[in-house]
């Protein structure tokens, strides 16, 4: 179980990624962020964003048509 | 009663692991919804990567951050003439094609409502509370006759560019729309 939970289902480019670096940056480092994303762009997005800021993507699956991500911060 | 402050002052620490945060320059010319909506997107989701990302707004780009209610502006007659007929504001900004007189852009806002894609006036706002900052263009903001009164708060001091490709040459992501 992630220590916070985003729902950005609905949401659209670039707000899921908007939203999840907020959340990123109010947990301490080794916590972490589980966000659920209805658009299908956050596929490509979050790994490229987890990626290149250097927070491991722990998990990444989809569940009845949504994108679940559980990140670490770093 | 007072608390006796001895602690020292916590620094905040970084958003993100980076020693240097890497820079960002848009330069928004266009006053077209269908490119001021790419630009702030870019610009909001630049903030999310730990870029400090700087937008400049140049002529027709000025139109982004009017005020709704900036009115008549200017003292010649030709910029009186183009504040009535440009009169900016996210709310009020047109499309580059299938404009029909507003109603392209009305269909789209409604569309992008129904998708629940942030309107232009929300990344605008979002784009201040992250930090990015927005700069108007001195030398177009003397040729409309628009003064910093008929801008929205909280933009940077206005600039030429001068300044525009001093930051650009430090940054590692420049872009012209």
């Amino acid at each position: 179980m992630a220590d916070t939970v985003v729902d950005a289902r609905g949401l659209q480019c670039p707000m899921p990624i908007i939203k999840l670096s907020q959340a990123i940056t109010a947990v301490a480092p080794g916590q972490t962020v589980e966000l659920i994303s209805t658009d299908k762009g956050s596929c490509t997005d979050v790994p490229a964003w987890a990626a290149d800021m250097g927070h491991p993507l722990k998990e990444q699956f989809e569940m009845d048509g949504e994108f679940h991500f559980v990140i670490e911060r770093a | 009663m007072t608390t006796p402050n001895l602690a020292p002052v916590e620094e905040s620490t970084t958003p993100d692991a980076r020693p240097q945060k890497e820079k960002m320059v848009l330069i928004a010319a266009s006053g077209d919804l269908d490119k001021a909506w790419p630009v702030l997107i870019l610009a909001t989701t630049g903030a999310a990567y730990g870029m400090d990302v700087t937008v400049f707004f140049t002529f027709w780009g000025l139109a982004i951050l009017k005020r709704p209610d900036a009115g008549i502006s200017g003292d010649d007659w030709r910029q009186k003439l183009l504040s009535v007929f440009n009169r900016g504001a996210p709310t009020n900004l047109g499309l580059s094609k299938l404009n029909f007189a507003g109603l392209g852009p009305k269909m789209m806002r409604d569309l992008a409502d129904k998708h629940r894609v942030a309107s232009v006036q929300e990344l605008l706002e979002l784009a201040q509370q992250m930090g990015v900052k927005l700069w108007p263009c001195q030398m177009t903001m003397d040729l409309m006759g628009l003064s910093r009164e008929d801008l929205i708060d909280g933009l940077a001091d206005p600039a030429g560019a001068g300044a525009a490709i001093a930051e650009m040459k430090q940054a590692s992501i420049s872009l012209f729309v």
